[in-house]
């Protein structure tokens, strides 16, 4: 009975392996999200302002890849850190950083497809307006995406959900290295496999807890900006 | 400045047509917009009064003609501005509205916060200026974007039915803000459907029917000799269809 109470006592007692682990899932997360976000937000919102041949499928692309299954996603990214891999060299493998680079190639088209939608739903209102104001390209995609940063919070949400969640990926580029590259997801997965149910659940309730708390957060920065500026 | 050497004026469309798919919102219009009084443009829904505000802004490229302002032809922003019927407030506040119109004019960075004040103050609105643009009131939205539209320091002021959903307050309020404007310089072509607007602030009326220059007259003459007969059914009430 006291083995499902494992996990919250580790929690609960400071214990450094726990929090590292949680640590470190938070920080590849969150710096997986950050890389997307840079990438997705002004990648989504070029889709939405440009017309150019070709254009229909790189939208319906960039939408299915919203659906790239974590394994294969690691596996690619694997290949190409691999000592033998076009980018071996740099000794990326089973480290953090191969972790955040293959969390945020699965976070990007989230960030991008939802982003294309929102700013080409925006761009159909403003765009007389904006016109007559004689607003420039760069000038049309940075105007966009602010007034449209309400929305764009929760495409951001859902690519951190999707990272926050996956074990296929990270486990693959990261190898699930005690102490250096072990996250909840992966550990989960391993104490499963252990027989450690108990530890697994409550690593799984942490993690749930994590993301609501995360959410909860941005909801409430939401509700306090949309009532001074919105 | 290159800049101020450059006129928008005279304006001038030479059979003009504008069309989208079978439907024709201008047909072979030809018009003259000069310096002087405001010209309002009147006609029923879906005379095309919007359409040829939006041509003359350089926002729709015509079908068919040709639109020259000072001669040129590129629709590349010259020192116009424009009014939308329904102008849309960006999600900032009041004075960061006007603060962005005043950028996109080419308003240097330390210049713009007195500017907006003044803007503001023009329009009536100091008091608003911190609140969220887009929690004010109809006739409210109108006044900022006039401000916005302002900012340009247009030579010309395109507006689309600015009163049209305005209590009469409201309107009087807007109303002056146009005639100072026109007074300090600024063309103004106003579209409306209100004669009683028209004959407070036009100089020249600009009548159409169903996409056609029905009648460009002084609003003396306009009103007092009508020389077609939808022209003369409108000014009395009747139904021009």
């Amino acid at each position: 009975m006291s083995e499902g109470l494992d996990a919250w006592q580790l929690i609960a007692s400071g214990d450094a392996t726990l929090i590292s682990i949680v640590r470190l899932s938070l920080t590849v997360t969150l710096a997986a999200v950050a890389v997307a976000a840079v990438v997705g937000l002004p990648l989504g919102a070029l889709l939405a302002l440009t017309r150019f041949p070709g254009r229909s499928t790189l939208v319906v692309l960039v939408n299915g890849f919203m659906g790239l299954p974590p394994v294969v996603v690691g596996l690619t990214v694997y290949l190409l850190l691999s000592r033998s891999g076009p980018l071996g060299e740099f000794g990326l493998l089973f480290t953090p950083a191969a972790m955040v680079i293959a969390q945020a190639l699965l976070v990007v088209p989230i960030i991008a497809a939802l982003t294309r939608q929102t700013i080409e739903d925006l761009w159909r209102e403003y765009r007389d307006e904006l016109t007559a104001m004689g607003v420039g390209p760069t000038g049309r995609v940075a105007t966009l995406l602010w007034d449209s940063r309400f929305s764009l919070i929760t495409a951001l949400l859902a690519g951190f959900g999707r990272a926050a969640g996956e074990v296929g990926a990270v486990m693959i580029v990261g190898g699930n290295i005690e102490g250096f590259t072990r996250t909840m997801t992966t550990t989960i997965a391993l104490e499963t496999s252990k027989g450690d149910l108990p530890l697994a659940m409550g690593l799984g309730a942490i993690l749930i807890g994590l993301i609501l708390a995360i959410n909860a957060a941005a909801w409430g920065l939401r509700l306090w900006s949309e009532q001074r500026v919105a | 400045m290159m800049r101020a050497a450059l006129t928008d004026l005279p304006l001038i469309l030479d059979r003009v047509s504008l069309s989208a798919g079978a439907t024709t919102m201008l047909d072979r219009l030809d018009l003259a917009i000069t310096p002087g009084a405001p010209t309002l443009v009147l006609g029923p829904n879906g005379a095309g009064k919007t359409s040829l505000l939006r041509v003359c802004m350089g926002l729709a490229a015509p079908s068919a003609g040709t639109v020259s302002w000072g001669g040129r032809t590129d629709r590349g922003l010259g020192r116009r501005a424009m009014l939308l019927q329904k102008p849309v407030m960006l999600r900032r506040s009041v004075a960061a509205n006007v603060a962005y119109g005043l950028a996109q004019a080419g308003c240097p960075r330390h210049r713009r916060a007195a500017r907006t004040e003044e803007l503001l103050d023009r329009v009536g609105l100091l008091g608003l200026a911190a609140r969220p643009a887009r929690r004010l009131s109809g006739g409210e939205q109108q006044r900022v974007a006039l401000a916005r539209a302002l900012a340009r320091e247009p030579e010309i002021l395109l507006l689309d039915e600015p009163t049209a959903s305005l209590d009469p307050a409201a309107t009087r309020h807007v109303e002056e803000i146009i005639l100072m404007a026109s007074q300090s310089g600024t063309k103004i072509v106003m579209a409306s459907h209100d004669l009683g607007q028209v004959r407070r602030l036009a100089g020249d009326v600009v009548f159409l029917v169903r996409g056609r220059l029905c009648e460009h007259a002084s609003v003396g003459d306009f009103f007092d000799r009508p020389s077609s007969a939808e022209a003369a059914a409108f000014i009395h009430g009747e139904l021009v269809l």
